[in-house]
């Protein structure tokens, strides 16, 4: 409706396209900008992303147990391996792994291996000390860790993930 | 549709009926002024029971929200305080769990019964649609309605279903920590969960509006597939599929007390009686029976990312399904090699729902890589060729003809319809 001005350059481009592309880049914007907070406010509040560490006592977990706390809402496995458990996770460093990784960088300590307690393909916890490579065992459909935590089989893409955490001292390990 | 020249013109309907057409909107959606093919079989009750399905939900809902507390701590308790303290609170609950599961008996039964009988051609498509669309709304609703009692059921299949979106490459965690809400299913997540659970049934209200609104568009389908040639194949919707409509809600009402009443709990899990435990995953999970065939699709893919694809895949198939169908014949009546397909696809659909409850090993999980293939071999090459070569039975000239004629079609085999 605007084109019948007198402004209008030689390729047909008049004044008026300059204010209705500006106007509606702007509403482009505005609207976008309103639909953000919609968005992120499904996102983890402060108080959640404040309890982000947790406290371990490991001093009575003995070599061959393994204990699962919960950090963040989310199960963490602290695991005392044997000396044939470490050999195991070490000898297979070299196997085919799906997500090839040393069992060196997967530990602080070689006897301790701390691992999140969630399944990577769809997050329930598996069952420590089974499975064909007497890691864990997925019961949901069927994922086998071995005992580093590394996926050897099954429809789990990822190895168990490990999270961050420190030695506070030999009995006590921060997670987070 | 003016309530001008209406036939509600007399005393206070009449009046009102001047000023907002209501009364004259109503005859001519469900009353004398739409008319309906003449030989709707029973097959179209399925429809009008979805509808009651709905509203029974809404209503056991509502009042269910009122005594439930959307609390990780609280939550579990506030259910079995419905249970046990609420007058006639376990009934209301009952009403609610088990009419979800006959909410999806009879929409199962409604969309098999618009593939069997070609309902989803055109000019119907929209129509086909916008059931899909509900049928998606509808397993978003129970399944965040199934996560509110906060037993052990509900939250790890809370915690399976949405890690399904951590499948998603590069964005897929992302997702799931907003639709968490933190770290791990939790507070945060039933909360929004509730908020959703009670909102989207409004929403699957306002689609089935449209859905009506399409279907009122070319009038209902119906067994013979042919569009109706004139008044003479076509009764009013009242009284005649009012009564017939009635009829069949009665017969529903049967079997659904009989489930309520007697076996309220047969559809449910044993472990939705333990409390969420989030360090113990429950041995052996599964979701609901109605989710059952897609959860067989998804672990019968040994890889994640196409486990997830094939799932929704699956489903959204359904929205192509109007071009994959290459015959031009609506009803399976008239398709004899159809038909044969047609029931070895409701056989995979009732595999994949054994399997899916099934451990995902040995024979059961064979099977279930079977029924998956099939399933899609069903849609992507049996419809589109069957389409192509089959020599569909002569159809009747019009709706009425077989009615009064008897019913069956001539046996005759027609030349396969070339275009
Ligand atoms: C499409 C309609 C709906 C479906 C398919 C549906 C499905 C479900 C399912 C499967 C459950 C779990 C039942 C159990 O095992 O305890 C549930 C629970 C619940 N629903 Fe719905 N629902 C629908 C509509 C509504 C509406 C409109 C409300 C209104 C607020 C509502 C409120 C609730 C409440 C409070 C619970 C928790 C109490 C309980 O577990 O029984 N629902 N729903
Ligand atoms: S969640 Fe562990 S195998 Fe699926």
């Amino acid at each position: 409706m605007a084109t019948s001005g007198s402004n209008g350059g030689a390729d047909g481009v008049v004044r008026r396209d300059f204010l209705t592309i500006a106007a509606g880049a702007f509403t482009a914007v505005g609207v976008a900008a309103a639909i953000w907070p919609f968005v992120h406010q499904m996102n983890p509040s402060a108080d959640v992303l404040a309890l982000s560490s947790t406290e371990v006592d490991i001093s009575k977990v003995q070599a061959g147990q393994a204990i699962t706390v919960l950090w963040r809402g989310k199960p963490v496995f602290v695991r005392h391996r044997t000396e044939a458990e470490i050999d195991a996770a070490r000898r297979d460093d070299t196997a085919s792994l799906p997500d090839p990784q040393k069992d060196a960088d997967r530990v602080k300590k070689a006897e301790w291996l701390i691992t999140l307690g969630v399944c990577t393909h769809l997050g329930c916890v598996p069952l420590a000390f089974q499975g064909d490579y007497k890691g864990w065992f997925c019961p949901c459909h069927g994922s086998h860790y071995d005992t580093s935590g590394r996926i050897r089989k099954g429809p789990a893409p990822r190895n168990l993930e490990v999270p961050q955490y420190a030695f506070l001292n030999d009995t006590r390990v921060k997670i987070g | 549709m003016s309530g001008i020249h209406s036939k509600f013109n007399k005393g206070i309907i009449g009046w009102i009926d001047y000023r907002l057409p209501i009364f004259t909107i109503l005859d001519d959606m469900v009353g004398t002024g739409y008319p309906t093919p003449r030989n709707l079989n029973y097959w179209w009750n399925f429809g009008s029971l979805a509808g009651l399905c709905l509203v029974i939900q809404i209503v056991t809902g509502i009042v269910l929200a009122m005594h439930y507390t959307p609390h990780v701590d609280l939550a579990f308790a506030s259910v079995e305080h419905i249970m046990r303290d609420v007058n006639y609170g376990w009934l209301l609950r009952y009403v609610h769990a088990n009419g979800a599961s006959m909410f999806f008996v009879v929409v199962y039964i409604h969309i098999f019964r618009g593939l069997y009988f070609g309902s989803y051609k055109s000019p119907r498509e929209v129509l086909w649609f916008l059931g899909i669309i509900i049928f998606l709304l509808m397993m978003a609703t129970a399944f965040m309605g199934y996560v509110l009692p906060w037993g052990q059921m509900s939250f790890w299949g809370a915690t399976v279903i949405t890690n399904l979106f951590s499948a998603i490459p590069v964005v897929g965690d992302y997702i799931v920590t907003l639709l968490w809400g933190g770290f791990s299913v939790d507070n945060p997540t039933l909360n929004r969960f509730f908020s959703l659970h009670y909102l989207l049934p409004f929403a699957i209200a306002a689609v089935v509006v449209l859905h009506i609104l399409a279907l009122h568009q070319h009038g209902s389908n119906n067994p013979l597939g042919i569009d109706a040639n004139g008044p003479q194949d076509k009764i009013p919707f009242h009284p005649y599929y009012t009564v017939k409509d009635l009829f069949g809600i009665a017969v529903f009402l049967i079997f659904f007390s009989a489930l309520v009443f007697y076996a309220p709990n047969m559809l449910g899990e044993v472990d939705n009686y333990i409390e969420a435990n989030p360090l113990v995953t429950p041995a052996h999970i599964v979701p609901e029976w109605y989710f059952l065939p897609f959860y067989a699709i998804l672990r019968s893919i040994p890889d994640k990312l196409f486990g997830v694809l094939a799932m929704f895949g699956s489903i959204l198939l359904l929205f192509v399904l109007p071009w994959l169908d290459t015959s031009r014949v609506r009803s399976a009546r008239f398709r004899p090699v159809f038909k044969v397909f047609f029931y070895v696809f409701i056989a995979d659909c009732v595999l994949l729902l054994v399997c899916g409850g099934k451990p995902p090993e040995g024979i059961w999980l064979i099977l279930g890589r079977i029924g998956t293939a099939y399933y899609f071999i069903h849609f992507l090459i049996l419809l589109p060729v069957i389409g192509f070569w089959e020599r569909p039975l002569p159809l009747p000239k019009s709706i009425s003809e077989p009615v009064l004629g008897g019913g069956k079609p001539a046996a005759a085999v027609a030349a396969p319809a070339k275009e």
